[in-house]
């Protein structure tokens, strides 16, 4: 197999991407940059004097997010195996490092100052869990050559999840450790690990999350914002304050919204980290019903085509990976728009493809890079339908 | 079981699917219903926090003289505020280095600043200084500050969230001939809570929270005329308070000016006068104490005797009304009632009350001649009169024999008219017990309006009194207590320390039968002695009744309301109050008597080389006598145009004292130079202003009445 696959790979390539999973990130991409620009603009005291400050870094992160996206896709599937342990090592290393020197915001220690430049290792963290996970059961199901998962390779997913699960519990950060949840859960699932597993693992995890906040493991400020969502009145101008703003912010939108950069709300910065967090806020009051629900309809598009792309293919490690991004993209989507519309507790995790900042932007296109390539190989595949296992079949 | 951990997988992909979906229909669904079910909802949220509803103030109305000179107008002024809604949303750190920011730029430390900025009545608030006013109104930390700081705040709003810098109008002084005017004119304070409640609840949109109501003088009286209607802006705002822009604009409306018949000129020189007579006073020492004239107080007044207008009115000791613009300190409120400095905030001609002395024997001369005394009568001007065991002296006049009431008029003799109020008490009273004996003496008085308010337009006027046998009677059981109580124990008891030998000889006899009305009580009461007081308003009016042949009229300042156009909204008609019930002859006889007290009288050193004969001058002086102080001056007197009263409290003797300032007041208002009288020279163009009306004129200036059109 290691002699012969740079060959087919590239005759395999000629059928092409998924193009309907391509021109969803697209559309969101151009969403994202209108909502971000709409957001910044009218907020002097983002950048002040130079209300197109956030557009352009935005487009640069596009433009790097692109090119990330073409370099993975046309990667060979092999590299992709061999750089993953490289990408899960450099993600603990970069979390370590924020344990040590990051820099606080909102109460997480979640940025490392690198240069002018503020890296979320958590974010490129979710992908390299993913892809550990995939690889290890990947690894070892060929090694045997079968395709059942024991008690090992569960036990081995969970330490790949679990050293970075406890290094952003340190942080804390109490968002990105729910998505991280569902994401393993997910990647679990899609491995095929047996019923009585998972059922173990979700009741395990919520005992842990019910533990933690009786214990008084979860700071105040995460419990505060978790009892606003479920009573925004609470206390409307603390912790309730993100919670009714950006309900009073969507509300505001109706059905086809104020219109483009002339949302009230947005314009006069009633609701806190708009660009970033909340950018979903943005769409609701500006683009209304219409406008809004088309960005939810993309991200759906986007997760669908990622569980498309793990169904169909034949290879263990890119089903698992492509089920674990699915899930990740879509509980995170899920989390950040229902944090938005007061049905999930504030807890700070952008929406994929959307939201203002690099880490996440490369994160998220690397992992529709590795979708794409993922999707090539399949593609490529003539006997897919006949041979479900091309490893077994060349064996 | 090769392949059943793949199929498990694939199973679990389209469970995940339908799972995110599902996640992903319930966030369409929630959006759905925010925005489409209760959309109209979080709009109208959403415009109530986005648009902010800003006051406006009004113009206040200006208030004029009877010429059209301004007497107070408005001028701008910047007044810096905090909001403290957005300043509790910034950090702890950002607040405290605005606050000293701005405290630096004002002038206050962020320490004084931050208890300006507490609500009055919350824990730790400190009184004087917090905030009374609306909790969701923006606080006003200091008020008249200069421009280029309230433009700094202006310019750079993102170094100032949640400060505010706005232009007011403020009162402004202009003081034409210097006129001080205080107590006529009243003064601004900020609308109370209960006040702006009020309001509210009766719909009234004129004030609102950051309103100053009138509170004294005339802005009090005609407050809801010079107040005027606020406009609204309504301005888009973001979450830092700062303003976005203008939405609209509902504009409001300046308040109506309010003219006045006080003459500026006029006023000018009888507040110079008052001031020079008391300062006077002060360096002149009383012959019965020894001392210095303490001179605390003193009031004029000169009014229409035809028509009850009040010309000019003024009171001492004043205060300078620019105090109460932009608040006032609470060191300067103190002063203002402070007894030590006089009580500056009392106006003396309409609430200070004093015994009227001798000024009072013009009114017992018409109950006397109305009541048996004819003018042929001739009493004993006697150096003394016994009454009982107890000697009443002539205080101001020697013995003059037998004379008629002019002449007891003109030397102001005593003993006379304590003959004419023992006369009256031995036929109708001796009975000291019989609250309802007729009095013919107290009954003038009281149709003279003595012992009642006289109706004009400034608020807080004082009644005066008439210590008659009813009041005896009342104030007796309101004392007996604590004078029987002093009578009850021995003078050397500890809690009678400090009663002197007087006191307690009165309290004793005071408990006993301090409720009986005595011949002394009624002999004091001929003379203006006592316990009688009047204000220098009451006197003038009264006078003023002599002179215009029995009319009473409603002292008025008011002349005309008009407004901002210069419409005539509304004018004030000279308003009779009531009738003396004085025959003509009688009134006729007693002015003559005054015309001899001017000639021949008590006033004549006075008005030596005066011309009396082209400004007929009648008066009266007084010296009122109060036991333990040193003697009221008074000097009464009147012409056929105007009535001048003028009252210096512990000030001396009439004419001595006040004497010359009449003489001067006189001299302004007729034009009178050396023994000839120069109409034009008069204060009053005419001499006596004119019915008409100062012109106001589109462009906003206004014209005195005789050039606006004749």
């Amino acid at each position: 197999m290691t002699g012969r696959a740079p060959r087919q790979a590239a005759v395999r390539r000629v059928p092409g991407l998924d193009w309907l999973l391509m021109a969803a990130v697209l559309g969101l991409l151009v969403l994202g940059t209108l909502l971000v620009w709409s957001a910044t603009s009218a907020r002097d005291g983002l950048s002040p004097g130079d209300p197109s400050a956030y557009l352009r870094k935005h487009l640069v992160n596009v433009a790097i997010g692109l090119v990330l996206l073409v370099l993975v896709a046309a990667t060979d599937h092999r590299w992709v195996r061999i750089l993953a342990p490289l990408a899960y090592l450099a993600s603990v290393a970069g979390l370590v490092l924020v344990l040590t020197n990051g820099v606080t915001i909102n109460g997480s220690r979640s940025w490392l100052q690198l240069g002018g430049m503020s890296i979320q290792p958590s974010e490129l963290a979710k992908l390299a869990v993913v892809i550990g996970m995939a690889l290890v059961v990947a690894e070892r199901a060929e090694g045997r050559r079968r395709r059942t998962v024991d008690w090992i390779d569960v036990t081995l997913m969970l330490l790949i999840a679990g050293l970075p699960a406890t290094l952003i519990l340190l942080q804390p950060d109490l968002g990105t450790m729910l998505v991280l949840a569902a994401t393993v859960f997910g990647v679990l699932a899609a491995s095929g690990a047996p019923r009585r597993w998972l059922v173990l693992l979700a009741g395990g995890g919520v005992a842990t999350a019910v533990t933690a906040v009786w214990a008084g493991m979860l700071a105040d400020y995460q419990v505060d914002r978790f009892l606003a969502f479920t009573d925004p009145d609470l206390d409307p101008r603390g912790a309730g304050y993100n919670t009714e703003q950006a309900r009073i912010a969507v509300g505001n939108g109706g059905l086809f919204g104020e219109g483009l950069f002339d949302g009230s709300q947005t314009r006069s910065g009633f609701v806190p980290e708009q660009h970033t967090d909340f950018i979903f806020t943005v769409a609701g009051e500006e683009l209304g019903l219409v406008g809004a629900g088309l960005l939810i309809g993309l991200l759906a598009l986007v997760v669908w085509r990622a569980l498309v792309i793990a169904s169909r293919t034949d290879d263990l490690f890119g089903r698992i990976a492509a089920g674990g991004i699915a899930c990740w993209l879509g509980f995170q989507s899920f989390q950040n728009v229902g944090m938005c519309l007061g049905i999930m507790p504030v807890t700070g995790v952008p929406l994929p493809l959307v939201s203002y900042g690099g880490s996440s932007m490369f994160a998220v296109m690397l992992a529709v890079g590795l979708l794409q390539n993922i999707h090539l190989r399949t593609s490529a595949s003539p006997m897919r339908h006949l041979a479900p296992d091309p490893v077994l079949v060349r064996r | 079981m090769p392949g059943s951990a793949d199929t498990r997988g694939r199973l679990r992909l389209i469970v995940i699917q339908a799972l995110v979906f599902s996640l992903f229909a319930t966030l369409f669904a929630r959006l759905y219903y925010l925005q489409v079910v209760s959309g109209a909802d979080y709009r109208s949220q959403a415009a109530s926090q986005s648009v902010r509803e800003v006051v406006v103030q009004p113009q206040r109305g200006l208030i004029v003289d009877a010429q059209g000179r301004p007497l107070v107008t408005n001028r701008k002024s910047w007044v810096i505020s905090v909001d403290r809604t957005v300043l509790g949303r910034l950090g702890q750190r950002q607040q405290d280095a605005l606050l000293s920011r701005i405290g630096a730029a004002v002038g206050l430390s962020p320490h004084r600043i931050r208890k300006q900025l507490g609500t009055c009545g919350e824990r730790g608030s400190v009184p004087g200084v917090c905030w009374n006013g609306s909790p969701y109104q923006p606080v006003p930390i200091a008020a008249d500050v200069p421009e280029r700081v309230a433009l700094r705040v202006l310019e750079q709003p993102e170094d100032h969230p949640a400060v505010l810098a706005e232009q007011q109008t403020v009162r402004a002084y202009p003081r034409p001939f210097g006129v001080n005017a205080a107590h006529l004119l009243g003064y601004l304070s900020p609308i109370t809570e209960g006040e702006y409640d009020r309001a509210q609840e009766t719909g009234d949109r004129s004030v609102n929270g950051a309103s100053s109501v009138g509170r004294a003088g005339v802005e009090k009286q005609y407050d809801e005329w010079l107040r005027g209607m606020p406009g609204y802006r309504r301005v888009a705002v973001d979450s830092m308070g700062r303003v976005l822009g203008e939405e609209r604009e509902i504009p409001g409306q300046p308040g109506d000016t309010l003219v006045t018949s006080i003459d500026a000129k006029v006023q000018g020189v009888v507040e110079q006068q008052l001031a020079r007579t008391i300062a006077t006073a002060r360096r002149t020492v009383d012959p019965v104490t020894g001392r210095r004239y303490a001179a605390d107080a003193g009031a004029a007044v000169v009014m229409e005797v035809d028509t009850g207008r009040v010309v000019a009115l003024a009171s001492q000791p004043t205060y300078d009304p620019e105090v109460w613009v932009g608040g006032i300190t609470k060191g300067q409120l103190s002063r203002l009632y402070s007894e030590a400095a006089g009580t500056p905030l009392l106006g003396r001609a309409t609430q200070g009350q004093f015994a009227p002395g001798s000024t009072w024997k013009p009114f017992m001369t018409a109950g006397a001649l109305t009541h048996g005394f004819g003018t042929d009568t001739r009493l004993n001007c006697s150096s003394g009169f016994q009454v009982g065991n107890r000697v009443f002296k002539n205080y101001e006049s020697g013995a003059y024999g037998y004379i008629g009431f002019d002449r007891a008029l003109e030397v102001s003799c005593n003993t006379f008219f304590y003959r004419v109020g023992y006369h009256f008490w031995q036929r109708f009273g001796t009975d000291v017990d019989d609250v309802d004996a007729k009095d013919p003496l107290v009954e003038e008085a009281k149709a003279f309006g003595f012992g009642d308010e006289t109706g004009i337009d400034l608020p807080g006027e004082a009644s005066g009194r008439i210590a008659d046998r009813r009041w005896k009677l009342d104030y007796w059981k309101q004392m007996k207590d604590y004078y029987c109580g002093i009578a009850s124990r021995p003078q050397s008891a500890p809690a009678n320390k400090g009663i002197s030998d007087f006191v307690y000889q009165f309290a004793g006899e005071f408990c006993v039968e301090g409720y009986a009305y005595r011949a002394g009580d009624a002999v004091n009461f001929s003379i203006g002695q006592g316990d009688t007081i009047v204000t220098p308003l009451q006197l003038a009016r009264a006078y003023a009744a002599i002179a215009n042949g029995g009319t009473l009229y409603e002292p008025r300042i008011a002349k005309a309301i008009v407004s901002p156009r210069g419409t005539v909204l509304r004018r004030f008609r000279p308003q009779p109050a009531a009738r003396v019930g004085v025959p003509g002859r009688v009134l006729h006889y007693i002015d003559e008597a005054l015309k001899g007290v001017s000639l021949r009288g008590t006033m004549s050193w006075r008005l030596l080389e005066f011309p009396l004969d082209k400004v007929q001058i009648r008066s009266k002086t007084g010296s009122a006598e109060v036991y333990g102080k040193q003697s009221t001056s008074w000097v009464a007197s009147y012409t056929d145009d105007y009535v001048v009263v003028m009252m210096v409290s512990q000030g001396g003797t009439g004419s001595g004292t006040s004497g010359p300032a009449i003489r001067k007041i006189y001299e302004e208002l007729y034009g009178v130079d050396g023994l000839g009288v120069d109409p034009k020279r008069a204060a009053i163009p005419g001499v006596v202003a004119p019915e008409r009306l100062p012109t106001f004129t589109r462009d906003g200036s206004i014209l005195s009445p005789r050039r606006g059109g004749s």
